[in-house]
Protein backbone atom coordinates (compact mmCIF):
# COMPACT_ATOMS: atom_id res chain seq x y z
CA UNK A 1 0.00 0.00 0.00
CA UNK A 2 1.15 3.54 -0.67
CA UNK A 3 0.85 5.69 2.41
CA UNK A 4 1.94 9.21 3.21
CA UNK A 5 1.71 10.95 6.53
CA UNK A 6 0.20 14.35 7.25
CA UNK A 7 2.82 15.32 9.78
CA UNK A 8 5.94 14.86 7.70
CA UNK A 9 6.96 15.81 4.22
CA UNK A 10 6.99 13.13 1.57
CA UNK A 11 9.28 13.06 -1.41
CA UNK A 12 7.52 12.51 -4.71
CA UNK A 13 8.64 12.33 -8.31
CA UNK A 14 6.51 13.90 -10.99
CA UNK A 15 7.00 13.76 -14.74
CA UNK A 16 6.10 17.15 -16.13
CA UNK A 17 6.69 18.23 -19.72
CA UNK A 18 8.92 15.16 -20.14
CA UNK A 19 11.20 16.22 -17.28
CA UNK A 20 11.49 14.56 -13.87
CA UNK A 21 10.98 16.68 -10.77
CA UNK A 22 11.58 15.47 -7.24
CA UNK A 23 9.99 17.55 -4.49
CA UNK A 24 9.13 17.35 -0.80
CA UNK A 25 5.43 17.90 -0.35
CA UNK A 26 2.63 17.22 2.14
CA UNK A 27 0.19 14.41 1.32
CA UNK A 28 -2.60 16.98 1.27
CA UNK A 29 -0.92 19.33 -1.23
CA UNK A 30 -3.03 20.15 -4.29
CA UNK A 31 -1.38 19.59 -7.68
CA UNK A 32 -2.01 23.20 -8.75
CA UNK A 33 -0.11 24.54 -5.71
CA UNK A 34 2.77 22.13 -6.21
CA UNK A 35 3.11 23.07 -9.88
CA UNK A 36 3.11 26.77 -9.12
CA UNK A 37 4.84 27.07 -5.74
CA UNK A 38 7.19 24.09 -5.59
CA UNK A 39 8.10 23.67 -9.25
CA UNK A 40 7.77 27.22 -10.50
CA UNK A 41 5.48 26.40 -13.41
CA UNK A 42 2.93 29.19 -13.08
CA UNK A 43 1.09 28.67 -16.39
CA UNK A 44 -1.76 26.79 -14.70
CA UNK A 45 -3.78 29.57 -13.05
CA UNK A 46 -5.73 29.55 -9.81
CA UNK A 47 -9.24 30.80 -10.59
CA UNK A 48 -12.29 29.50 -8.79
CA UNK A 49 -10.40 26.64 -7.02
CA UNK A 50 -13.72 24.86 -7.23
CA UNK A 51 -13.58 22.94 -10.50
CA UNK A 52 -15.75 25.45 -12.35
CA UNK A 53 -13.49 27.72 -14.40
CA UNK A 54 -10.80 25.52 -15.96
CA UNK A 55 -8.02 28.12 -15.58
CA UNK A 56 -5.93 25.46 -13.81
CA UNK A 57 -6.29 22.83 -16.59
CA UNK A 58 -3.30 20.61 -17.34
CA UNK A 59 -3.08 17.48 -19.50
CA UNK A 60 -2.52 14.16 -17.75
CA UNK A 61 -2.02 11.02 -19.78
CA UNK A 62 -3.54 12.88 -22.75
CA UNK A 63 -6.67 13.90 -20.83
CA UNK A 64 -7.53 17.37 -19.53
CA UNK A 65 -7.54 17.62 -15.73
CA UNK A 66 -8.36 20.47 -13.39
CA UNK A 67 -5.27 20.65 -11.24
CA UNK A 68 -7.23 22.32 -8.41
CA UNK A 69 -9.34 19.15 -8.14
CA UNK A 70 -6.50 16.74 -7.45
CA UNK A 71 -3.75 15.95 -5.00
CA UNK A 72 -0.18 16.06 -6.25
CA UNK A 73 0.23 12.52 -4.88
CA UNK A 74 -2.44 11.30 -7.29
CA UNK A 75 -0.31 12.52 -10.20
CA UNK A 76 2.59 10.15 -9.47
CA UNK A 77 3.21 7.81 -12.44
CA UNK A 78 1.38 10.09 -14.86
CA UNK A 79 2.65 12.11 -17.80
CA UNK A 80 1.77 15.70 -17.02
CA UNK A 81 1.80 18.41 -19.63
CA UNK A 82 1.48 22.07 -18.71
CA UNK A 83 1.31 25.12 -20.95
CA UNK A 84 5.08 25.51 -20.48
CA UNK A 85 5.49 22.16 -22.26
CA UNK A 86 3.78 23.37 -25.41
CA UNK A 87 6.41 24.93 -27.62
CA UNK A 88 5.30 26.39 -30.92
CA UNK A 89 2.09 24.40 -31.13
CA UNK A 90 -0.37 25.52 -33.81
CA UNK A 91 -3.06 26.17 -31.19
CA UNK A 92 -0.92 28.84 -29.47
CA UNK A 93 -0.40 30.70 -32.74
CA UNK A 94 -4.10 30.33 -33.59
CA UNK A 95 -5.10 32.01 -30.31
CA UNK A 96 -2.96 35.01 -31.29
CA UNK A 97 -4.17 35.10 -34.88
CA UNK A 98 -7.84 34.91 -33.93
CA UNK A 99 -7.64 37.37 -31.01
CA UNK A 100 -8.87 34.61 -28.70
CA UNK A 101 -7.89 36.44 -25.54
CA UNK A 102 -8.16 39.79 -23.80
CA UNK A 103 -6.81 39.82 -20.26
CA UNK A 104 -5.34 36.36 -20.89
CA UNK A 105 -6.01 34.93 -17.46
CA UNK A 106 -8.03 32.00 -18.76
CA UNK A 107 -5.90 31.50 -21.87
CA UNK A 108 -3.52 28.79 -20.69
CA UNK A 109 -6.48 26.71 -19.50
CA UNK A 110 -8.25 27.15 -22.82
CA UNK A 111 -5.14 26.31 -24.81
CA UNK A 112 -4.69 23.15 -22.72
CA UNK A 113 -8.26 21.95 -23.27
CA UNK A 114 -7.97 22.64 -27.03
CA UNK A 115 -4.62 20.84 -27.17
CA UNK A 116 -6.03 17.86 -25.22
CA UNK A 117 -8.98 17.67 -27.60
CA UNK A 118 -6.69 17.70 -30.64
CA UNK A 119 -4.45 15.04 -29.07
CA UNK A 120 -7.51 12.79 -28.78
CA UNK A 121 -9.28 13.65 -32.00
CA UNK A 122 -7.81 15.45 -35.03
CA UNK A 123 -11.24 16.02 -36.46
CA UNK A 124 -13.69 16.57 -33.60
CA UNK A 125 -17.36 17.23 -34.32
CA UNK A 126 -18.79 20.68 -33.49
CA UNK A 127 -20.75 19.01 -30.67
CA UNK A 128 -17.56 17.53 -29.21
CA UNK A 129 -15.78 20.87 -29.44
CA UNK A 130 -18.63 22.52 -27.59
CA UNK A 131 -18.71 19.80 -24.90
CA UNK A 132 -14.97 20.02 -24.22
CA UNK A 133 -14.75 23.81 -24.35
CA UNK A 134 -17.64 24.23 -21.95
CA UNK A 135 -15.32 22.91 -19.21
CA UNK A 136 -13.66 26.35 -19.24
CA UNK A 137 -14.95 29.82 -18.49
CA UNK A 138 -13.67 33.10 -19.89
CA UNK A 139 -14.83 36.34 -18.36
CA UNK A 140 -13.72 38.71 -21.08
CA UNK A 141 -13.64 37.48 -24.66
CA UNK A 142 -16.35 36.09 -26.85
CA UNK A 143 -16.16 32.33 -27.15
CA UNK A 144 -16.41 32.68 -30.93
CA UNK A 145 -12.75 33.73 -31.22
CA UNK A 146 -11.68 30.68 -29.23
CA UNK A 147 -13.80 28.45 -31.45
CA UNK A 148 -12.34 30.07 -34.55
CA UNK A 149 -8.85 29.36 -33.22
CA UNK A 150 -9.54 25.66 -32.74
CA UNK A 151 -11.34 25.30 -36.10
CA UNK A 152 -8.34 26.89 -37.84
CA UNK A 153 -6.01 24.28 -36.29
CA UNK A 154 -8.36 21.43 -37.23
CA UNK A 155 -8.28 22.70 -40.82
CA UNK A 156 -4.50 22.95 -40.71
CA UNK A 157 -4.14 19.40 -39.33
CA UNK A 158 -6.47 18.03 -41.98
CA UNK A 159 -4.63 19.78 -44.81
CA UNK A 160 -1.36 18.37 -43.45
CA UNK A 161 -2.94 14.94 -43.18
CA UNK A 162 -4.15 15.04 -46.77
CA UNK A 163 -0.79 16.17 -48.16
CA UNK A 164 0.95 13.39 -46.21
CA UNK A 165 -1.27 10.74 -47.78
CA UNK B 1 -4.38 24.94 -0.29
CA UNK B 2 -6.47 23.04 2.23
CA UNK B 3 -6.90 24.47 5.72
CA UNK B 4 -5.70 21.17 7.23
CA UNK B 5 -3.38 18.28 6.37
CA UNK B 6 -4.17 14.58 6.13
CA UNK B 7 -2.50 11.22 5.72
CA UNK B 8 -2.94 9.50 2.37
CA UNK B 9 -3.34 5.74 1.89
CA UNK B 10 -3.89 3.83 -1.30
CA UNK B 11 -4.81 0.24 -0.39
CA UNK B 12 -4.66 -2.46 -3.05
CA UNK B 13 -7.49 -4.68 -1.79
CA UNK B 14 -10.94 -4.41 -0.21
CA UNK B 15 -9.69 -6.16 2.93
CA UNK B 16 -6.77 -3.76 3.29
CA UNK B 17 -9.07 -0.73 2.92
CA UNK B 18 -11.55 -1.97 5.55
CA UNK B 19 -8.84 -2.93 8.05
CA UNK B 20 -7.14 0.39 7.55
CA UNK B 21 -10.37 2.27 8.24
CA UNK B 22 -10.86 0.32 11.47
CA UNK B 23 -7.26 0.91 12.55
CA UNK B 24 -7.48 4.64 11.89
CA UNK B 25 -10.71 4.82 13.91
CA UNK B 26 -8.95 3.06 16.80
CA UNK B 27 -6.28 5.75 16.57
CA UNK B 28 -9.12 8.29 16.95
CA UNK B 29 -8.63 9.59 13.44
CA UNK B 30 -11.40 10.67 11.09
CA UNK B 31 -10.77 8.58 7.98
CA UNK B 32 -12.62 9.14 4.74
CA UNK B 33 -12.90 6.98 1.64
CA UNK B 34 -11.76 8.86 -1.44
CA UNK B 35 -12.92 8.38 -5.04
CA UNK B 36 -12.17 11.32 -7.33
CA UNK B 37 -11.74 13.62 -4.36
CA UNK B 38 -13.42 16.53 -6.12
CA UNK B 39 -15.98 16.98 -3.36
CA UNK B 40 -13.55 16.26 -0.53
CA UNK B 41 -11.12 18.87 -1.88
CA UNK B 42 -13.63 21.57 -2.80
CA UNK B 43 -15.76 21.27 0.36
CA UNK B 44 -12.58 20.68 2.40
CA UNK B 45 -11.21 24.00 1.23
CA UNK B 46 -14.33 25.66 2.65
CA UNK B 47 -14.07 23.66 5.89
CA UNK B 48 -17.39 21.90 5.17
CA UNK B 49 -15.62 18.53 5.25
CA UNK B 50 -12.86 17.50 7.62
CA UNK B 51 -10.69 14.42 7.43
CA UNK B 52 -7.23 13.61 8.74
CA UNK B 53 -6.82 10.38 6.74
CA UNK B 54 -7.73 9.71 3.14
CA UNK B 55 -8.25 6.14 1.92
CA UNK B 56 -8.02 6.32 -1.87
CA UNK B 57 -10.06 3.45 -3.33
CA UNK B 58 -8.62 3.74 -6.86
CA UNK B 59 -6.00 1.02 -6.26
CA UNK B 60 -8.59 -1.71 -5.58
CA UNK B 61 -9.13 -3.93 -8.65
CA UNK B 62 -12.84 -4.65 -7.91
CA UNK B 63 -13.52 -0.92 -7.75
CA UNK B 64 -12.12 -0.53 -11.29
CA UNK B 65 -14.13 -3.33 -12.88
CA UNK B 66 -16.18 -2.52 -15.97
CA UNK B 67 -17.79 -5.22 -18.08
CA UNK B 68 -20.12 -8.18 -18.25
CA UNK B 69 -20.16 -11.21 -16.00
CA UNK B 70 -22.79 -13.68 -17.20
CA UNK B 71 -25.97 -11.66 -17.72
CA UNK B 72 -24.91 -8.68 -15.59
CA UNK B 73 -23.01 -5.46 -16.15
CA UNK B 74 -20.53 -4.77 -13.35
CA UNK B 75 -19.49 -1.15 -12.76
CA UNK B 76 -16.68 -0.43 -10.31
CA UNK B 77 -17.24 2.53 -7.99
CA UNK B 78 -13.99 4.32 -8.87
CA UNK B 79 -14.66 4.51 -12.61
CA UNK B 80 -14.69 8.08 -13.79
CA UNK B 81 -17.88 9.49 -15.23
CA UNK B 82 -15.90 10.12 -18.42
CA UNK B 83 -15.14 6.39 -18.78
CA UNK B 84 -18.85 5.64 -18.36
CA UNK B 85 -19.82 8.33 -20.84
CA UNK B 86 -17.45 7.03 -23.52
CA UNK B 87 -18.05 3.32 -23.04
CA UNK B 88 -21.74 3.12 -23.77
CA UNK B 89 -22.43 -0.26 -22.18
CA UNK B 90 -25.41 1.20 -20.32
CA UNK B 91 -26.74 3.91 -22.66
CA UNK B 92 -29.12 5.54 -20.13
CA UNK B 93 -26.26 5.78 -17.62
CA UNK B 94 -23.96 7.31 -20.26
CA UNK B 95 -26.66 9.82 -21.21
CA UNK B 96 -27.25 10.83 -17.58
CA UNK B 97 -23.65 10.95 -16.41
CA UNK B 98 -22.43 12.90 -19.45
CA UNK B 99 -24.52 15.81 -18.19
CA UNK B 100 -22.89 15.92 -14.73
CA UNK B 101 -20.48 18.84 -14.26
CA UNK B 102 -18.23 19.36 -17.33
CA UNK B 103 -16.01 17.14 -19.46
CA UNK B 104 -12.77 17.87 -17.60
CA UNK B 105 -14.32 17.43 -14.15
CA UNK B 106 -15.90 14.15 -15.30
CA UNK B 107 -12.37 12.87 -15.83
CA UNK B 108 -11.98 13.03 -12.08
CA UNK B 109 -15.45 12.55 -10.57
CA UNK B 110 -16.09 8.86 -9.88
CA UNK B 111 -19.45 7.14 -10.09
CA UNK B 112 -19.14 5.98 -6.46
CA UNK B 113 -18.28 9.51 -5.32
CA UNK B 114 -21.24 10.93 -7.22
CA UNK B 115 -23.64 8.43 -5.64
CA UNK B 116 -22.17 8.68 -2.10
CA UNK B 117 -21.35 12.40 -2.05
CA UNK B 118 -22.87 15.04 0.20
CA UNK B 119 -23.86 17.25 -2.74
CA UNK B 120 -27.44 16.12 -3.07
CA UNK B 121 -27.96 15.94 -6.83
CA UNK B 122 -26.24 12.51 -7.19
CA UNK B 123 -27.55 12.39 -10.74
CA UNK B 124 -25.85 9.19 -11.82
CA UNK B 125 -27.86 7.14 -9.32
CA UNK B 126 -31.05 7.69 -11.36
CA UNK B 127 -30.45 4.97 -14.02
CA UNK B 128 -29.65 2.44 -11.28
CA UNK B 129 -32.88 3.24 -9.41
CA UNK B 130 -34.79 2.62 -12.65
CA UNK B 131 -33.10 -0.67 -13.46
CA UNK B 132 -33.46 -2.34 -10.03
CA UNK B 133 -29.67 -2.60 -9.88
CA UNK B 134 -27.85 -4.13 -6.95
CA UNK B 135 -24.94 -2.66 -5.05
CA UNK B 136 -21.96 -4.47 -3.58
CA UNK B 137 -21.02 -2.88 -0.29
CA UNK B 138 -17.93 -3.87 1.69
CA UNK B 139 -17.44 -3.23 5.39
CA UNK B 140 -16.10 -4.57 8.67
CA UNK B 141 -18.86 -7.21 8.79
CA UNK B 142 -18.08 -8.50 5.30
CA UNK B 143 -19.48 -7.84 1.86
CA UNK B 144 -23.20 -7.51 1.20
CA UNK B 145 -25.23 -7.34 -2.01
CA UNK B 146 -28.43 -5.27 -1.79
CA UNK B 147 -31.06 -3.94 -4.16
CA UNK B 148 -30.30 -0.26 -4.62
CA UNK B 149 -33.97 0.59 -4.14
CA UNK B 150 -33.75 -0.92 -0.66
CA UNK B 151 -30.56 0.84 0.49
CA UNK B 152 -30.82 4.15 -1.30
CA UNK B 153 -33.18 6.43 0.58
CA UNK B 154 -32.20 10.02 -0.16
CA UNK B 155 -28.61 8.72 0.02
CA UNK B 156 -26.86 5.37 0.03
CA UNK B 157 -27.27 4.07 3.58
CA UNK B 158 -23.81 2.86 4.57
CA UNK B 159 -22.75 1.77 8.04
CA UNK B 160 -19.59 3.18 9.59
CA UNK B 161 -16.54 1.90 7.71
CA UNK B 162 -18.48 0.60 4.70
CA UNK B 163 -17.89 1.64 1.09
CA UNK B 164 -19.50 1.05 -2.28
CA UNK B 165 -17.50 -1.42 -4.36
CA UNK B 166 -19.64 -2.07 -7.43
CA UNK B 167 -23.04 -1.59 -8.98
CA UNK B 168 -24.55 -4.52 -10.85
CA UNK B 169 -27.24 -4.20 -13.52
CA UNK B 170 -29.01 -7.01 -15.35
CA UNK B 171 -28.42 -7.01 -19.09
CA UNK B 172 -32.13 -6.93 -19.93
CA UNK B 173 -32.37 -3.34 -18.65
CA UNK B 174 -29.48 -1.96 -20.65
CA UNK B 175 -31.21 -1.74 -24.01
CA UNK B 176 -34.66 -0.73 -22.73
CA UNK B 177 -36.12 2.39 -24.31
CA UNK B 178 -34.97 5.33 -22.23
CA UNK B 179 -34.40 9.05 -22.02
CA UNK B 180 -32.66 11.43 -19.63
CA UNK B 181 -33.47 15.13 -19.62
CA UNK B 182 -31.48 17.70 -17.65
CA UNK B 183 -32.71 21.26 -17.41
CA UNK B 184 -30.36 23.96 -16.23
CA UNK B 185 -31.22 27.50 -15.35
CA UNK B 186 -28.33 28.81 -17.40
CA UNK B 187 -25.01 27.83 -18.97
CA UNK B 188 -24.21 24.40 -20.39
CA UNK B 189 -22.55 22.77 -17.40
CA UNK B 190 -23.13 22.40 -13.69
CA UNK B 191 -25.95 21.64 -11.35
CA UNK B 192 -29.41 20.96 -12.66
CA UNK B 193 -32.58 22.88 -12.16
CA UNK B 194 -33.91 19.35 -12.44
CA UNK B 195 -33.07 16.04 -14.11
CA UNK B 196 -35.57 13.34 -15.02
CA UNK B 197 -34.45 9.90 -16.21
CA UNK B 198 -36.96 7.47 -17.61
CA UNK B 199 -36.95 3.85 -18.74
CA UNK B 200 -39.74 1.76 -20.29
CA UNK B 201 -39.98 -1.90 -19.31
CA UNK B 202 -42.79 -4.20 -20.40
CA UNK B 203 -44.96 -1.24 -21.37
CA UNK B 204 -44.57 0.48 -17.97
CA UNK B 205 -42.62 3.73 -17.80
CA UNK B 206 -40.35 4.32 -14.80
CA UNK B 207 -39.21 7.76 -13.66
CA UNK B 208 -36.45 8.99 -11.34
CA UNK B 209 -35.75 12.58 -10.38
CA UNK B 210 -32.87 14.77 -9.20
CA UNK B 211 -33.06 18.46 -8.34
CA UNK B 212 -36.84 18.34 -7.77
CA UNK B 213 -36.63 17.59 -4.03
CA UNK B 214 -33.47 17.87 -1.88
CA UNK B 215 -32.44 14.31 -2.83
CA UNK B 216 -32.79 11.98 -5.83
CA UNK B 217 -35.78 9.64 -5.76
CA UNK B 218 -38.02 7.24 -7.64
CA UNK B 219 -41.67 7.15 -6.59
CA UNK B 220 -43.92 4.18 -7.41
CA UNK B 221 -47.05 6.25 -6.65
CA UNK B 222 -45.96 8.91 -9.15
CA UNK B 223 -45.17 6.22 -11.70
CA UNK B 224 -48.61 4.64 -11.30
CA UNK B 225 -50.25 7.98 -12.02
CA UNK B 226 -47.93 8.75 -14.92
CA UNK B 227 -48.82 5.39 -16.47
CA UNK B 228 -52.58 5.75 -15.99
CA UNK B 229 -53.78 5.35 -19.57
CA UNK B 230 -57.31 6.48 -18.65
CA UNK B 231 -56.00 10.03 -18.18
CA UNK B 232 -54.57 12.63 -20.56
CA UNK B 233 -50.83 13.36 -20.29
CA UNK B 234 -51.60 16.64 -18.52
CA UNK B 235 -53.86 15.01 -15.94
CA UNK B 236 -51.42 12.18 -15.35
CA UNK B 237 -48.68 14.69 -14.65
CA UNK B 238 -50.74 16.95 -12.43
CA UNK B 239 -52.08 14.08 -10.32
CA UNK B 240 -48.59 12.59 -10.04
CA UNK B 241 -47.48 15.85 -8.37
CA UNK B 242 -49.71 14.97 -5.40
CA UNK B 243 -47.23 12.19 -4.63
CA UNK B 244 -44.03 14.26 -4.66
CA UNK B 245 -42.19 13.07 -1.52
CA UNK B 246 -41.42 16.55 -0.15
CA UNK B 247 -42.20 20.13 -1.11
CA UNK B 248 -40.36 21.05 -4.30
CA UNK B 249 -36.98 22.78 -3.92
CA UNK B 250 -36.98 26.54 -3.78
CA UNK B 251 -33.39 27.79 -4.09
CA UNK B 252 -31.02 29.90 -6.18
CA UNK B 253 -31.25 27.46 -9.09
CA UNK B 254 -35.00 28.18 -9.32
CA UNK B 255 -38.19 28.80 -7.37
CA UNK B 256 -40.53 25.91 -6.54
CA UNK B 257 -43.18 27.30 -8.90
CA UNK B 258 -40.73 27.53 -11.77
CA UNK B 259 -39.45 24.02 -11.08
CA UNK B 260 -42.99 22.60 -11.18
CA UNK B 261 -43.63 24.41 -14.46
CA UNK B 262 -40.42 22.99 -15.98
CA UNK B 263 -41.16 19.54 -14.51
CA UNK B 264 -44.61 19.51 -16.11
CA UNK B 265 -43.16 20.34 -19.53
CA UNK B 266 -40.33 17.85 -19.13
CA UNK B 267 -42.66 15.01 -18.17
CA UNK B 268 -44.97 15.87 -21.04
CA UNK B 269 -42.02 15.69 -23.45
CA UNK B 270 -40.81 12.39 -21.96
CA UNK B 271 -44.28 10.80 -22.18
CA UNK B 272 -44.54 11.73 -25.85
CA UNK B 273 -41.00 10.59 -26.60
CA UNK B 274 -41.12 7.29 -24.82
CA UNK B 275 -44.64 6.38 -25.88
CA UNK B 276 -47.06 6.98 -23.06
CA UNK B 277 -50.07 6.22 -25.31
CA UNK B 278 -52.26 9.18 -24.48
CA UNK B 279 -55.95 8.66 -23.87
CA UNK B 280 -58.00 10.18 -26.70
C1 LIG C 1 -17.31 21.47 -10.99
C2 LIG C 1 -18.29 20.51 -10.40
C3 LIG C 1 -19.57 20.42 -10.93
C4 LIG C 1 -20.47 19.47 -10.43
N1 LIG C 1 -21.68 19.32 -11.05
C5 LIG C 1 -22.51 18.30 -10.65
C6 LIG C 1 -23.71 18.00 -11.35
O1 LIG C 1 -24.05 18.65 -12.32
N2 LIG C 1 -24.46 16.95 -10.91
C7 LIG C 1 -24.11 16.17 -9.83
O2 LIG C 1 -24.79 15.20 -9.52
N3 LIG C 1 -22.98 16.45 -9.14
C8 LIG C 1 -22.19 17.46 -9.54
N4 LIG C 1 -21.03 17.73 -8.85
C9 LIG C 1 -20.81 17.02 -7.60
C10 LIG C 1 -19.94 15.82 -7.75
O3 LIG C 1 -20.46 14.91 -8.65
C11 LIG C 1 -19.89 15.18 -6.37
O4 LIG C 1 -19.26 16.09 -5.54
C12 LIG C 1 -19.20 13.83 -6.30
O5 LIG C 1 -19.25 13.36 -4.99
C13 LIG C 1 -17.77 13.85 -6.60
O6 LIG C 1 -17.29 12.54 -6.83
P1 LIG C 1 -15.82 12.19 -6.37
O7 LIG C 1 -15.52 10.85 -6.92
O8 LIG C 1 -14.90 13.28 -6.71
O9 LIG C 1 -16.09 12.09 -4.81
P2 LIG C 1 -15.12 12.27 -3.56
O10 LIG C 1 -14.82 13.71 -3.35
O11 LIG C 1 -13.98 11.32 -3.61
O12 LIG C 1 -16.10 11.75 -2.42
C14 LIG C 1 -17.32 12.38 -2.13
C15 LIG C 1 -17.95 11.69 -0.93
O13 LIG C 1 -18.29 10.34 -1.26
C16 LIG C 1 -17.58 9.42 -0.45
N5 LIG C 1 -17.18 8.32 -1.33
C17 LIG C 1 -16.47 8.41 -2.49
N6 LIG C 1 -16.38 7.21 -3.07
C18 LIG C 1 -17.05 6.33 -2.26
C19 LIG C 1 -17.32 4.94 -2.31
N7 LIG C 1 -16.93 4.17 -3.34
N8 LIG C 1 -18.04 4.37 -1.30
C20 LIG C 1 -18.48 5.13 -0.25
N9 LIG C 1 -18.26 6.45 -0.16
C21 LIG C 1 -17.55 7.04 -1.15
C22 LIG C 1 -16.41 10.18 0.13
O14 LIG C 1 -16.01 9.65 1.38
C23 LIG C 1 -17.02 11.57 0.27
O15 LIG C 1 -17.83 11.65 1.41
C24 LIG C 1 -20.10 18.66 -9.33
C25 LIG C 1 -18.82 18.77 -8.78
C26 LIG C 1 -17.90 19.67 -9.31
C27 LIG C 1 -16.53 19.74 -8.72
S1 LIG D 1 -9.14 26.97 -10.58
FE1 LIG D 1 -9.43 24.91 -11.11
S2 LIG D 1 -11.27 24.95 -12.16
FE2 LIG D 1 -11.11 27.00 -11.48
S1 LIG E 1 -9.35 36.50 -21.61
FE1 LIG E 1 -9.77 37.34 -19.71
S2 LIG E 1 -10.70 35.74 -18.67
FE2 LIG E 1 -10.53 34.99 -20.62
Amino acid sequence: MNSHSADRKVTIQLEINKEQYERDILASDILLDVLRDKIGLTGAKPGCLNGDCGACTVIMNKQPMKSCLMLAIEAIDSEILTIEGLKNTPIQRAFVEHFAFQCGYCTSGFIMICQALLLNDRNPSPEKIETWLSSNICRCTGYKEIEKAIYSVIELLNIKNQTNQ
Amino acid sequence: MLPYNFDYYKPQSIKEAIELYQLLKLQEKKPMYYGGGTEILTLGRLNFIYTDAIIDLKGIPECNAFGFQHQELIIGSTLSLRAIEENKLFPLLSDTSKEVADYTSRNKITIGGNICGQIFYRESVLPFLLSNSTVIIAGPKGTRKEFINEVFHKELRLDEGEFLVQIVTEKEYLKAKHISVKKRQQWKTGYPLLTVASLKKEGFIRFAFSGVCPYPFRSIQMENKLNDKSLSFKDRILTSFEYLPTPVLNDIEGSNEYRLFVLENTLSYILSYIGGEEHE
